[in-house]
């Protein structure tokens, strides 16, 4: 069995080396101009840096170029791309057509990672950005695992699968918490909290806290738990889903290490000793719910639950 | 707005400017019914969801029949009929894809609203007969987008609700592909597609019609610090909303106009008849009257006022001008009520008597003053008379849904001219 890679998001190129240390495979960075929702800011020189820091020992860096563009943006995607291919690292990380574009016209042939969140949702797709240069697709995070196995005995490219952490359920480009301090006649409010990262919204009837957060690409909205499915590995390694994605965004650096270790121990051990994985599991599971707080539990996600239309 | 550098959108006829590139008005049609009431207000074209593939899984979605009527009835009128198929696909729907879009390329339909490559691609092998518009689910918001989509072969483009005015100019600048952006209705606070609240919190997809429309909920918001939780919003406060008002770029139609915008689109396919009556028949006169006469275009308040008629929430201009403010959403109370109430539809009318037969539906009784209004007609108001039912026994008021009751007009109406009240 091939091992899958464990994909990580660290906050800074210091981290990175923790995170190397813990186990990590690969890494998504980039900076909020042009990236979606990124556990730290990373500019061209510490991008630059955490690509030969990466590459000195053996690891991949992903560059992340996620954003949905406008004119003004658009038009510097192609000096973005060149930097990004200059820089040695090892894919862009994609959802428009325009960055498609970018890549065709400046920095040709260069590895693309279609990843636009919400919308991966069938194999015929995935593969349709496969003929257009993309070497791996990010699947939605909305997927059964059912739908994640077919998906990948049908891909003609790499499949990505995000198995722990926090998920996007929204993105608006409106300033949602700016205006929402800005009717309440809370001027004050919007300079204060600007960046801030320690919001949510309360839903009372579901008892959920929703994180939600502004930056350069409008307002987003996060699940209420952090999905976690260390316990169910095995059929996706067997099925050789190629990459296995922590998103650490609005986490702590602590947590995202410790995270790490525990993907890395689960990883190893289904490849390497699945029956000793099978004893592990739960233990490792519990070991994953100790690192939570208490308003956001562990769930898995959409892997098992059945969504209707 | 400047107009376009290229101007293909205007001539000289004997000495003044006139619009030569009409654009399409396109409407909603959730139903058979309002297929026909939109086309016959003054809709180029309309669009409506088949049994599958389609966003609105509780709209009065067609069946191939229902297809063929309604393209039969469109081609009296020179219209055309779209089909929204533009669910993002998750495997399980790819079985039948094939069949269905074939059934669509032989109904006569002129093109289909898609999001998903998978259907894109599908679109063409089985049914190449059939135009291919890009849906706003792809959230298109820049020219090297579009650039992509018209590469791939797409015949239109809908752009994403979060487009100015300024960016859709530089598109048409840049690319050659018909652009199709919306002009009045309900919006998704999000970038379409991009949002699964429904997904989390009713556990129903909403790229594949199952939207429960979360996002116009209330919530509080809290602040967490070391584990404590702060209430932001207090008792006397509202709650935390993101509802958006609804669009209406109707002061905004010159400026569409000469960017050379293809198609002017109408949200609501699950609005009623009267609201689709009177937001097209509104559209309709504005559209005519700019390409008409450009110089001495004004805006009539009495669209607006009309408009009002059955709007269900404030309305603002969104994204055309720029990032829209705090005062495009809605705190607090989130609705309102339309000014007026639809009474009666005509069914039928008798010049000699100058009786009307009318379908019921809203309450009414005589005495009300109501008013009448339709596509070929002026609008007036009178006073209800005397009301009978079909056996001519008189009433004292129409109380039932779909009652056919009679009573005098004061002018001649015509068959689908409808009858309001105002509250």
């Amino acid at each position: 069995m091939t091992k899958p890679e464990l994909l990580v998001t660290p906050g800074s190129v210091s981290e990175m080396k923790r995170q190397i240390e813990a186990g990590a495979d690969a890494f998504v960075i980039g900076e909020q101009r042009y990236g979606l929702r990124l556990a730290g800011e990373f500019s061209r020189a510490q991008i630059q840096e955490a690509v030969t820091l990466a590459h000195e020992h053996g690891k991949k860096v992903y560059v992340a170029v996620n954003a949905i563009f406008h004119n003004k943006i658009a038009d510097e995607l192609d000096e973005y791309v060149q930097f990004v291919r200059e820089s040695g690292a090892d894919a862009i990380v994609y959802g428009d057509p325009a960055v498609l574009m970018a890549v065709r016209a400046s920095a040709p042939g260069f590895p693309l990672h279609w990843s636009p969140e919400t919308i991966a949702t069938n194999w015929y797709t995935a593969n349709y950005w496969g003929k257009r240069g993309s070497v791996r697709a990010v699947l939605s995070r909305e997927l059964s695992m059912d739908a994640i196995i077919e998906t990948k005995e049908n891909a003609e490219v790499a499949i990505e699968v995000q198995v722990h952490g926090m998920t996007c359920m929204f993105q608006s480009k409106r300033p949602l918490l700016g205006h929402y301090f800005e009717y309440m006649g809370k001027n004050m409010e919007i300079k204060k909290r600007q960046g801030a990262q320690n919001m949510l919204l309360h839903d009372e009837e579901r008892s959920n806290k929703y994180p939600i957060y502004e930056d350069e690409n409008g307002t987003h909205i996060m699940s209420p738990n952090d999905m976690c499915i260390i316990d169910e590995l095995q059929e996706m390694i067997e099925a050789g889903i190629d990459s296995f994605k922590i998103d650490g965004v609005l986490q702590t650096e602590e947590y995202r290490i410790a995270s790490t270790k525990l993907y890395r121990t689960a990883i190893d051990l289904c490849v390497e000793n699945p029956d000793q994985y099978e004893e592990e599991k739960e233990e490792l599971l519990e070991a994953a719910e100790a690192l939570q707080q208490d308003h956001r539990p562990l769930d898995s996600g959409f892997f098992f639950k059945e969504t209707v239309y | 707005m400047a107009a376009l550098k290229n101007d293909s959108i205007s001539a000289i006829v004997d000495g003044k400017r006139v619009i030569v590139k009409k654009p399409e008005l396109l409407a909603p049609a959730g139903t058979l019914e309002k297929l026909k009431i939109a086309i016959r207000y003054g809709a180029d074209a309309v669009y409506i969801g088949g049994q599958e593939y389609g966003l609105r899984s509780n709209a009065g979605n067609f069946t191939f029949d229902d297809m063929k009527e309604g393209v039969a009835f469109a081609q009296r009128y020179g219209a055309k009929v779209y089909v929204t198929t533009n669910i993002f696909a998750h495997n399980e729907n790819i079985d039948g894809l094939e069949d269905y879009l074939r059934g669509l390329g032989e109904v006569g339909i002129a093109g289909i609203i898609v999001a998903d490559p998978l259907i894109i691609e599908t679109c063409r092998r089985v049914a190449p007969n059939v135009e291919v518009h890009l849906s706003t689910q792809q959230s298109l918001s820049n020219w090297r987008a579009v650039q992509y989509w018209k590469e791939e072969g797409l015949d239109r483009v809908v752009l994403a609700r979060e487009t100015t005015g300024e960016e859709m100019r530089l598109m048409k600048e840049k690319v050659d592909i018909e652009i199709e952006t919306f002009i009045h209705g309900a919006m998704c606070i999000a970038y379409s597609g991009r949002c699964v609240l429904s997904n989390h919190m009713t556990a129903r997809d909403s790229n594949r019609g199952g939207c429960c429309q979360s996002c116009r909920w209330d919530y509080n918001l809290v602040e967490m610090e070391d584990g404590e939780e702060t209430a932001l919003t207090t008792g006397e406060d509202s709650p935390f909303a993101m509802s958006p008002k609804d669009l209406r770029l109707l002061q905004s139609i010159p400026g569409l106009v000469e960017l050379g915008i293809d198609s002017l689109k109408i949200e609501g396919r699950m609005k009623s008849i009267h609201y689709v009556a009177t937001v097209v028949g509104v559209y309709r006169k504005v559209i005519d009257a700019y390409c008409a006469d450009p110089e001495n275009f004004t805006i009539q308040p009495e669209w607006l006022e009309e408009l009002e008629k059955c709007a269900n929430r404030p309305a603002a201009p969104a994204f055309f001008e720029g990032i829209p403010g705090a005062d495009e959403q809605l705190f607090g109370v989130h609705g309102k009520k339309a000014s007026h109430d639809f009474t009666g539809l005509v069914v039928d009318y008798d010049a000699n008597t100058q009786i009307v037969t009318l379908q019921q539906r809203n309450f009414f009784r005589p005495g009300d003053t109501v008013e009448f209004f339709g596509p070929d007609m002026d609008t007036f108001t009178q006073v209800v008379g005397t009301v009978v039912d079909e056996e001519g026994n008189e009433l004292d008021a129409a109380r039932h849904p779909l009652q056919i009751v009679k009573f005098k007009v004061e002018r001649p109406v015509s068959k689908d001219d409808m009858m309001r009240k105002g509250l």
